[in-house]
């Protein structure tokens, strides 16, 4: 069973990894936003298969402080770059 | 039993990596920046549950699963706000809606 | 299969970090930094050090964004420096940063091949203090001085940011003002999410004691969670004359400092615990410093005063 978690962890990372052409390309800062929210879950999601493959719970709180976090970057762009 | 659970968790994780898939090939592929919004959503809500849901049997314990529903649920919570955020933005860059209200359903395009 | 994906993650990191370096818009850089401290947090939990992990998973998605964002908007405002610095000047400084990077490198490499920090003798401590985490054992016990001078570290720099305020707008509340947003999602996940962000930060300031966690990760998603509510306008800063909240600023450094000074008397030595207590009293301090550390955290991304007129 973790052979198969780590395998879809690296799948994963290889998916959004290519969502990195978005954040590259944009072409709107929107797009490059919602391409940096895509990877963060997608991390949060290979952070929560390799630490439950390790049998290793630090991994999940580390996890757990990214998905609280990760609208923090988002709500930045959002009222740093774009309110008035 | 263990056999079958560990089926179902192998199941659920490879319907999440698809959901991944899903979510990507749309950011990529998808004509608008609204449209790809519409996927990149999709995937925090389906496709990191589905993850969750695969991984729940495999921890131990009830207190270590609820942690793992805890991550889904703040991922939901921060994906709508930051979805509708990242619309508001979208919009005042001047991305057209994806369709004109023609198609007949009910959203609310654009206010003047 | 895990070897390709650290290579994987490595030349992410590389990619990123020349992404954020070379892109002239501010807002392209500060997006590739963010998911640059994503790919870091994977390639920590890869290297078993999860204690880093979890600070950079909380530092880097939480605070640098934040400052970095308000950096980027200040920069937008502000006229465009015209003058390009010469070929020759730049040369000099491409050769003089390649410089310190290779020195570092140098550095890393010639590191003697010997136990850093006595990892065996701080792992086989916790008997004496009580906290089965390592990490937390050499913050808290081992190296307490090298701490409390940490804790110093972040108080001076906020007087430093502080001492950048005009004098008309000195003593009144920091940074600029968001203005209270119309009722939306925003003003509702600021609503929901600080009870749960509280809550977390309680869980890895107490797990600190015998897993990865500590007050600085748990302080630091505070900060996170007090920003989140300031912008989106739902309360303001204190005044930074407020009486309180300076007793707030010093609260963590001097009961940690009172605490060592006290060990002189009550251990033998400055910044020894009397074994029988040493977990209780070193939770204490843990608290203390967790609220102080994450209202100067806080401050120190919000920025001086520098509003002239007082807030209507």
């Amino acid at each position: 069973m973790a052979a198969l978690m780590i395998w879809a962890a690296v799948a994963i990372a290889a998916i959004v990894a290519v969502g990195l052409v978005r954040v590259l390309c944009g072409p709107t800062r929107a797009d490059s936003m919602m391409a940096a929210q895509l990877i963060g879950t997608g991390g949060i999601a290979v952070l929560l298969l390799i630490g439950v493959a390790a049998g290793a719970p630090a991994v999940v709180d580390v996890a757990l402080a990214l998905a609280l976090l990760s609208a923090f970057a988002g709500v930045g762009f959002v009222l740093g770059g774009a309110r008035r | 039993m263990s056999w079958a659970l560990d089926a179902l968790s192998a199941v659920l994780i490879g319907a999440g990596v698809l959901g991944f898939f899903a979510g990507t090939v749309g950011l990529l592929r998808f004509p608008d920046t609204l449209s790809r919004l519409h996927a990149v959503t999709k995937t925090d809500n389906l496709a990191v549950g589905l993850i969750v849901l695969g991984l729940m049997p495999q921890v131990d314990g009830v207190g270590a699963a609820l942690r793992l529903a805890l991550v889904w649920l703040l991922l939901q919570a921060s994906g709508a706000t930051v979805g509708q955020l990242i619309a508001e933005v979208a919009r005042r860059d001047g991305a057209p809606p994806a369709e004109p209200a023609a198609s007949g359903r009910r959203d609310r395009g654009p206010r003047p | 299969m895990t070897a390709w994906f650290d290579v994987g993650l490595a030349l992410m990191a590389l990619g990123l970090a020349w992404r954020a370096i070379a892109t002239r818009r501010a807002f392209d850089s500060t997006v590739a930094f963010v998911i640059y401290g994503l790919v870091l947090t994977i390639a920590w939990v890869r290297l078993g050090a999860y204690d880093v992990a979890l600070t950079e998973a909380a530092v880097g998605s939480g605070l640098t964004g934040a400052l970095l964002l308000g950096a980027a908007h200040r920069l937008e405002r502000a006229p465009a420096d015209e003058d390009r610095p010469s070929a020759p000047l730049r040369a000099l400084l491409a050769v003089a940063c390649a410089g310190v990077a290779l020195g570092l490198g140098a550095v890393v490499l010639a590191l003697p091949q010997v136990e850093p920090l006595q990892a065996v003798a701080a792992a086989s401590a916790a008997e004496a203090t009580g906290l089965l985490n390592p990490v937390n054992n050499v913050l808290m016990a081992f190296r307490a001085i090298d701490t409390v001078l940490e804790k110093m570290v972040l108080f001076a720099a906020l007087v430093g940011v502080w001492s950048l305020a005009p004098d008309a707008a000195w003593g009144r509340r920091p940074g600029r003002r968001f203005p209270p947003a119309a009722e939306g999602p925003l003003t509702l996940f600021a609503r929901v999410l600080p009870p749960v962000g509280v809550l977390i930060a309680a869980h890895l300031l107490w797990v600190g004691a015998d897993a990865p966690g500590g007050a600085f990760q748990g302080a630091t998603i505070l900060a996170a969670m007090i920003l989140l509510v300031r912008l989106a306008g739902l309360a303001d800063a204190p005044p930074v004359s407020s009486r309180a909240l300076r007793l707030l600023i010093v609260l963590g450094p001097a009961a940690f400092l009172g605490v060592g000074m006290a060990g002189v008397v009550l251990a033998g030595a400055p910044f020894a615990y009397p074994a029988a207590h040493a977990k209780a009293i070193i939770l204490v301090v843990e608290f203390a410093m967790l609220v102080s550390v994450a209202a100067t955290l806080a401050l120190l991304v919000v920025g001086p005063p520098e509003r002239a007129q007082a807030a209507p």
